[in-house]
């Protein structure tokens, strides 16, 4: 009897103390539950440039370089490297005890055909192919190799570029998938390993901490530096309904809300549990089929880019005053090292009688504006409906076709003219990482024969953004950028209806947000 | 027997109509998955080689005829976005839409039947009069705004329950049952109301009838009286309460939307916005099939309310 009772007591003990150790574990995962901006579908953010792809590919990949909070390219995978005066040559070394997630290590052949699967599909890395011909070598497991045939000016700005395809590193058997289709499995070296058996599509993803991760010395800076999350666990939560996202932030539930609709910023301000940040810089575009009349017109295109008001363009989308930039007159980003107002004089303040005067002068005929304006996308859709104001108060013929964006994606491609099925104008927003150049903003950055929609076509652009690429020294970079912006104002290739910045909120216990940097969900900045 | 045999052969050739149906409307509809996947500065090549690789550029009768065999030999196919399987997104979806549907109709079913049976009984008077305001109101208001209030009142002011999201079975029977008060109840709301009319409309109707005023005269008390009153008014309610259990497993978009449940009807809308085809084919027919299971069931439930009807 009494044997049992002491066979009962031990087991009762040995089953608390279980029980304690379990809850104590569950304690201390410190996990960070984030309302993404979008839904992820698509894994490969070699394949999309949609930036919630973008995103997942910072949690579970690294890259060579990453950007400094300055946007100076810094070493991130590499330990060193060097490179020739032509500039013909340059040779990387590799840290060393990089991992990928599946623990086996990360060499230099991965590295060779990450960059070539990377070049293959980027802009800046087509740049480099067209002018340059790069010939990526492995040389030894810890080093490989970059051979030009020019020197080109933005190796290092390519091997860190944070948006777009950024140069995201993968084991070089995925590395060498073919590129026409996404890749579903995910293995990188980046501080987050994703739980696939946690992933409801539509609904949640999940990261944990990826055990194999090494990070550099350096304090983190933006995308450089060590990159060890304070974080055991984060979630990214899909909230379709704006207004549950908002409250589940306000009763705690969430931690960071990463885009907050334009019309809660203000209520938000005033709730002391919130924290609320600046989001990146982004610009809305109008964009126009230059195929087919009336915008096949730069003239016509310039009546348009007249006529614009961004004041009123940002207004409709929802954006309070102090998170908008008054009348930003460039083509790039303004508050960028890039910022110029070379050819812009002429177009800084909207005149709608001037426009029409542009209009008649450039022989506008009337013709039929088909203007495809989305109906499931809010700011969009805000921006789609100024678009036709600003058209019709011009005094051009618009007619309105509304639609899904799913819809919008698929006509877009479709070069007909308008009266055929086709279109001629639709409206979307950049990120300030696709806006801020020559080369990284597509619609500058496309040259005759593209197959962008829109179709923008202009051959003193082409030649102007060649001589940018290839010139190293930066004054005479500087000179040539100014001369390409003064031709942008000519040819018109988009209409830049104004800069905004969207708002992201955090609950007040998250500390570290002010190093948040460019609109990124950069979770090693943040701590609990 | 021969019934059930009779009624479940029917539902070969009703679910082939509506799965022909259902590829043409979705496949002719505009729109271009390939142009979604491939983003915003995709070229027409980009396009067009994805087109290629998810089979989309094949003719549409070509598409039909993968589909259906894959469907008959069992597989539901993949997302041509995540690249997951449609089975294991259904199996996701589940959970979240049964639990919903099943404490819902219960809820309704406790609630509704006992309301109505009331208002009948005391029609005419306040109950009655009490219980018609509020099957009114609860039907009328939308769905979302019932929603939010009740985020408001139950999560924000008094937080006692939790604003959004699922919690499964697996991680705790109490996380699972408070993470779906707020949305069955939103949803129950409108069920009740609308079944508390239909129980109050035909048992008023039966009170009226010959056997009740003999039933009444020799001396049976009020409760037994409704009993009988019940059982013969049950087939509408039956029916009703049937229809709304199938339209729950369809999926319940607004309330799955404003409470982030994960549930079918908010893979079925994300599918058809993604023009994900196999998933929406997949799913609206399993959906066009548990109707018509659900509506079976329905048929033979009469029996048991009146052994008087022969199949």
């Amino acid at each position: 009897m009494k044997k049992n009772y002491l066979a009962t007591l031990s087991t009762l003990i040995t089953a608390m103390v279980i029980t304690l150790i379990t809850l104590t574990a569950t304690a201390q995962t410190k996990t960070l539950k984030v309302v993404a901006h979008a839904d992820v579908k698509i894994l490969d953010p070699s394949f999309t440039t949609a930036y919630i792809t973008r995103n997942f590919g910072y949690m579970v990949y690294d890259m060579p370089f990453g950007q400094d909070e300055k946007g100076v390219p810094k070493p991130q995978m590499v330990d060193k490297y060097t490179t020739s005066k032509d500039g013909k040559l340059w040779s990387f070394t590799l840290r060393p005890g990089l991992k990928f997630s599946d623990g086996t290590d990360v060499t230099s052949a991965d590295l060779v055909a990450s960059m070539q699967r990377w070049t293959s599909r980027d802009s800046i890395g087509r740049a480099m192919t067209a002018i340059s011909s790069p010939e990526w070598k492995a040389v030894d497991a810890k080093t490989f190799t970059l051979t030009l045939k020019e020197p080109f000016g933005m190796v290092l700005q390519g091997m860190s570029k944070p948006s777009g395809f950024p140069p995201i590193v993968m084991p070089e058997r995925l590395a060498k998938m073919p590129t026409t289709a996404p890749l579903t499995e995910v293995i990188g070296s980046g501080p987050f390993i994703f739980k696939r058996d946690e992933w409801v599509p539509g609904n949640k993803l999940v990261f944990v901490r990826n055990p194999n991760y090494v990070g550099r010395a350096e304090p983190p800076s933006a995308l450089a530096g060590n990159k060890q999350s304070k974080f055991d666990r984060v979630e990214w939560l899909y909230l379709p309904d704006a207004n549950s996202a908002v409250a589940a932030l306000k009763k705690g539930e969430v931690d960071w809300v990463e885009q907050v609709p334009p019309d809660y910023i203000i209520p938000l301000r005033t709730d002391s549990n919130v924290k609320l940040g600046a989001s990146g810089s982004w610009q809305g575009w109008m964009v126009m089929n230059q195929l087919h009349p009336p915008f096949n017109n730069p003239k016509i295109r310039q009546a348009v880019l007249k006529a614009v008001s961004q004041e009123r363009f940002m207004a409709a989308m929802g954006y309070p005053l102090d998170m908008r930039v008054t009348n930003c007159a460039t083509y790039f980003i303004c508050g960028s090292p890039n910022e110029t107002f070379a050819g812009a004089e002429p177009y800084r303040t909207p005149d709608v009688a001037k426009a029409k005067l542009m209009l008649s002068e450039a022989g506008y005929k009337g013709e039929k504006v088909v203007l495809l304006v989305p109906s499931d996308v809010t700011y969009l859709n805000a921006e789609g409906l100024m678009a036709a104001q600003t058209l019709k108060n011009m005094g051009m013929n618009v007619d309105i076709q509304t639609s899904d964006w799913a819809t919008i994606g698929a006509r877009r491609a479709k070069r007909d003219a308008p009266e055929a099925g086709g279109w001629s104008m639709y409206v979307t927003v950049a990120g300030g990482f696709d806006a801020d150049s020559p080369i990284t903003n597509a619609y500058l950055s496309a040259s005759c024969g593209n197959g962008l929609p829109g179709w923008p076509c202009d051959k003193q652009l082409d030649e102007l953004r060649l001589a940018w690429l290839k010139e190293n020294n930066p004054t005479k970079r500087k000179v040539l950028l100014d001369a390409f912006h003064t031709r942008a104002f000519e040819a018109v290739p988009y209409v830049n209806v104004g800069q905004y910045s969207p708002a992201f909120a955090l609950r007040k216990e998250i500390k570290g947000f002010e190093k948040l940097w460019g609109g990124l969900p950069l979770v090693w900045m943040l701590d609990k | 027997m021969a019934y059930l045999l009779r009624r479940l052969l029917a539902t070969f050739p009703v679910m082939g109509v509506v799965a022909v149906i259902v590829f043409m409307l979705i496949h002719l509809s505009p729109g271009d998955p390939a142009a979604l996947i491939a983003g915003d500065l995709a070229t027409e090549e980009d396009i067009a080689n994805l087109r290629v690789v998810l089979g989309l550029d094949q003719p549409l009768i070509q598409q039909f005829y993968i589909w259906l065999t894959r469907l008959l030999s069992g597989d539901l196919g993949v997302s041509i976005f995540t690249q997951v399987p449609v089975s294991q997104l259904l199996a996701q979806r589940l959970e979240p839409t049964l639990s919903i549907a099943v404490l819902t109709m219960g809820l309704t079913l406790i609630l509704a039947v006992p309301l109505g049976t009331l208002a009948a009984h005391q029609a005419g008077k306040w109950i009655d009069r009490c219980v018609m305001v509020f099957s009114v109101m609860a039907f009328s208001l939308p769905v979302f705004l019932i929603g939010y209030l009740l985020i408001y009142t139950f999560s924000i002011q008094l937080n006692w329950l939790p604003v959004q999201g699922y919690s499964r079975i697996a991680d705790g029977l109490w996380p699972w049952f408070l993470s779906l008060v707020l949305p069955c109840t939103n949803l129950a709301l409108v069920y009740i109301a609308l079944v508390t009319r239909m129980t109050r409309a035909t048992v008023l109707e039966v009170l009226q009838e010959d056997y009740i005023r003999t039933a009444r005269a020799k001396g049976l008390g009020a409760i037994p009286v409704l009993m009988h009153a019940l059982r013969n008014a049950a087939i509408p309610i039956a029916t009703t309460i049937g229809v709304g259990m199938a339209l729950l497993i369809g999926g319940v978009v607004v309330t799955e939307t404003v409470f982030a449940i994960p549930g079918v009807g908010r893979l079925v809308i994300d599918s058809v916005q993604r023009h994900d085809y196999p998933v929406i084919q997949s799913v609206l027919l399993i959906s066009a099939g548990v109707y018509v299971l659900v509506n079976l069931m329905i048929d033979l439930s009469y029996r048991f309310f009146d052994p008087r009807i022969q199949y």
